[in-house]
């Protein structure tokens, strides 16, 4: 296996050659701004460690976190163990796929005023929306994973009578995930979105929350790093994610770079 | 033939008809044969002659139209469970998501038996088929012939009394193929299981079969059912250039000319 | 004696099946009090409600207002997703340089930039295609780059040698082989553009269907908020299957070495 891989310091200057780039920009044309929309660089971050790195920063980064755990785990089980009799059953599909179609078709967003009906303003709303949203990009590609399960493998595994939670085990959930952990993918961005939207409406904490109220108090600083800190959310979890399914899908990269190979 | 001798497998009359909504497709008309316990049948024929559809009904994977087949005495309507089976693609039969003992040990855990009793027949296996030090190693890391060694190793691990092969070594180089066949001589002897082997490799055919059933084209009936009367004792250098080798080769060649030809025996 | 259903008629009214079943769930479910009817009117409550709406010059302004943030963001995307996709794409320095940057910005959840859009806009349709261009805007730009990539070398070569200009060049090698990934990426930007419009309606309060269901559930007038509801489900729908068929148009008088990546989509 060729390893032409330039060395690391270069490799680590050219990644961050324009981030850098691009942040000293920001700093210096911003440095001496009277805009009130736009203040200094200098001064957002300021505020941003004051703010973020307090007990009250926390306090508001938390919950936000906890909702979107729940609503995306609970997402994510619901997604593949729904998706997964769907994608094995032929008659099951043809029926429910339009109804899948229009019920994923649906902006998740919209379901807050229609979940605010049904279940108030609290946590359960926001973890719901979050469920609804995060739950259809799981689903769709589980049965998608399911139906593209190799033939002969599964042929091989009706020959070895393995059957039941076995063949689950070993077999469905293995071959399907590469195909899940796309939807989990997706659903991870939504996922983010809808905890922030359902946060925006009436709610007592959140970053979400805390967002609208700077907004609102023209707290402009505050507000940017509070742009820059769900940035950070953002990316932190993605890495989170990558780095799981690195570890859970090993077999995959190294399959694939087999047949590329081959 | 021995008619004393137990008989393992026995196939009756089968008959398979393919019926979906744009044809219908008769693959197999009347196909009857028996196998012994212990014996290595070959099956060959032209390709089109449903050798693998009639593999996968005697295996339990698709259910035949009419006839039955009946394994150790017991109609099929699953996958018998002293049955095993290996594949030509081995490469989408093995588990790429599992080590290659693992792929191995998989169709034991069913079976009740302690997991030092596991590990020792997946050792065994994998000694048996040649295949040291890729324990931890996955297959697509592989090559072809190593890989169907370790989808050999899995069904010899399974202790099967009736072993079938379709088309296991079309997809390897002849090299690997030859090394192959005497390796499935070594394990049938060692192992006494009774082997139903397809192929569409005429030599190879002859070369391994205690007999060899030779198809038609579809809708496929047998043709003849050649008994090989090679010594017991083969190799690869002598045995195929034996003049009785030859003879044989020839009788079951010109039999699937005219199994292309469409000939077929009377009355099918 | 009966017509033999054709294999496609059968999944069709299976799948008409699977419509009538969850209309009739939601009618009977509201109906023998599992929920509230309150909460959830009765399917015909919710149709009626669609109906009379439609008669309404508000109902269409409304539609239009959430087609044309839609329309405009995401045209607005795919050309600087395509310009600066081929900018970056044909120049492996670009390219290794703002590797970095784009996994670093496409993470970010375009809500972020809400508040800042309404502070600059307010409600009107400017921070909705704020929104909308920032979310649709890197699905695009990550299909192109793949499609840029994956350029044949020596077809590459070939056009150099006959000396065509960069500009013949991009016309007719490079673009061919990006157009499958374009495809998937406005197909992907498409569904994402219309999820944006309407989340900033519900949001920001811009004009749009966003908005009317935002303001019927703050009045109480329940039938008609699911009336809107559904129209956004039935126009995702809608775009959805637009964008597959055009998808598979373009890719039909294409050589489709990438249909698998475009089903890879999802």
């Amino acid at each position: 296996m060729k390893n032409l891989l330039p060395p690391l310091p270069r490799r680590v200057a050219v990644a961050l050659a324009l981030p850098v780039t691009l942040i000293a920009a920001w700093w210096i044309t911003s440095a001496d701004s009277q805009s009130f929309y736009f203040p200094p660089l200098q001064t957002i971050l300021q505020t941003f460690g004051k703010l973020w790195f307090s007990p009250r920063g926390l306090s508001d980064v938390m919950p936000s976190l906890w909702r979107f755990s729940v609503g995306y785990l609970a997402a994510a089980f619901l997604g593949i163990v729904i998706g997964i009799p769907i994608g094995t059953s032929r008659n099951l599909r043809n029926v429910l796929e339009p109804v899948l179609e229009f019920l994923r078709a649906i902006p998740p967003p919209v379901l807050v005023p229609v979940l605010i009906l049904f279940v108030g303003l609290g946590n359960e709303m926001k973890a719901l929306v979050i469920l609804f949203g995060c739950i259809w990009p799981v689903l769709l590609n589980t049965v998608a994973g399911v139906r593209a399960l190799d033939e002969v493998l599964a042929e091989t595994v009706r020959s070895y009578r393995i059957g039941g939670f076995a063949r689950l085990w070993h077999f469905m959930l293995p071959g399907a995930s590469p195909q899940i952990f796309t939807g989990l993918r997706q659903s991870l961005s939504i996922g983010i979105i809808l905890m922030v939207i359902s946060e925006m409406f009436a709610a007592k904490d959140g970053i979400g929350f805390v967002l609208v109220q700077y907004q609102r108090t023209f707290a402009i600083p505050e507000m940017w790093s509070g742009i820059i800190m769900l940035g950070i959310i953002g990316i932190v979890l993605s890495l989170i994610f990558r780095a799981i399914e690195a570890w859970l899908l090993g077999w995959y990269y190294g399959l694939r770079q087999s047949q590329r190979a081959g | 033939m021995d008619r004393a001798v137990k008989s393992m497998l026995e196939v009756k009359a089968l008959r398979k008809v393919y019926d979906d909504a744009s044809r219908t497709v008769e693959a197999i008309r009347d196909v009857s044969f028996s196998v012994g316990q212990g014996e290595l049948v070959c099956i060959v024929g032209p390709s089109g002659a449903g050798k693998t559809t009639l593999l996968k009904c005697i295996a339990g994977l698709l259910a035949p139209t009419a006839g039955t087949v009946v394994v150790e005495g017991t109609p099929v309507i699953g996958p018998p469970p002293a049955m095993a089976v290996v594949f030509q693609e081995y490469g989408r039969s093995l588990f790429p998501w599992m080590t290659v003992h693992d792929n191995v040990a998989l169709p034991l855990k069913q079976k009740k038996m302690t997991a030092e009793r596991r590990e020792e027949l997946v050792r065994n296996a994998l000694a048996a088929v040649d295949l040291k030090g890729v324990d931890t190693a996955y297959p697509w890391q592989l090559s072809g012939g190593m890989q169907q060694r370790v989808a050999i190793a899995r069904a010899v691990a399974y202790e099967p009394h009736v072993l079938l092969m379709d088309e296991p070594f079309a997809a390897v180089d002849a090299q690997t193929r030859a090394d192959l066949e005497d390796l499935i001589r070594v394990l049938w002897h060692r192992l006494r299981v009774t082997v139903l082997f397809v192929t569409h490799d005429i030599d190879e055919s002859v070369y391994l079969g205690q007999r060899v059933l030779v198809m038609s084209h579809a809708p496929t009936v047998i043709m003849e059912d050649v008994a090989i009367d090679l010594p017991e004792e083969r190799t690869q250098l002598e045995t195929r250039s034996m003049a009785r080798f030859g003879e044989l080769r020839k009788h079951v060649y010109s039999q699937i000319q005219l199994a292309k030809q469409g000939w077929r025996p009377p009355f099918k | 004696m009966r017509a033999r259903l054709t294999a496609r008629t059968f999944i069709w009214l299976q799948g008409l099946a699977g419509l009538v079943g969850l209309a009739l769930l939601l009618e009977i479910v509201p109906r023998i009090g599992i929920v509230s009817p309150d909460y959830l009117p009765p399917f015909s409550a919710i149709m009626v409600a669609l109906f009379k709406e439609m008669m309404t010059a508000e109902f269409w302004t409304a539609l239009s207002d959430t087609l044309e943030a839609w329309a405009i963001g995401l045209v607005i995307s795919v050309v600087a997703g395509v310009v600066i996709g081929i900018a970056i794409g044909s120049s492996q320095l670009l390219r290794k340089l703002t590797h970095s940057t784009i996994e670093f910005l496409r993470p970010i959840p375009s809500v972020a930039l809400i508040p800042l859009a309404v502070l600059l806009f307010g409600s009107q349709i400017q921070s909705t295609l704020v929104l909308v261009v920032y979310a649709s805007f890197w699905p695009v730009l990550i299909q192109v780059l793949y499609g840029v990539q994956d350029v044949d070398p020596v077809a590459r070569e070939t056009a150099r040698s006959y000396g065509l200009g960069a500009w013949a060049q991009i016309r007719y090698v490079t673009w061919p082989t990006t157009l499958p990934y374009l495809m998937t990426g406005i197909r992907l930007a498409a569904a994402v553009a219309l999820i944006l419009a309407i989340t900033s309606e519900v949001a920001i309060d811009t004009q749009g269907l966003g908005k009317e269901i935002s303001d019927t559930e703050s009045g109480g007038a329940v039938p008609i908020m699911y009336a809107y509801v559904f129209v956004a489900g039935i126009i995702g729908v809608i775009v959805n299957l637009g964008a597959r068929a055009l998808e598979r148009r373009v890719l039909a008088w294409h050589p489709s070495v990438r249909l698998d990546a475009a089903e890879a989509g999802a």
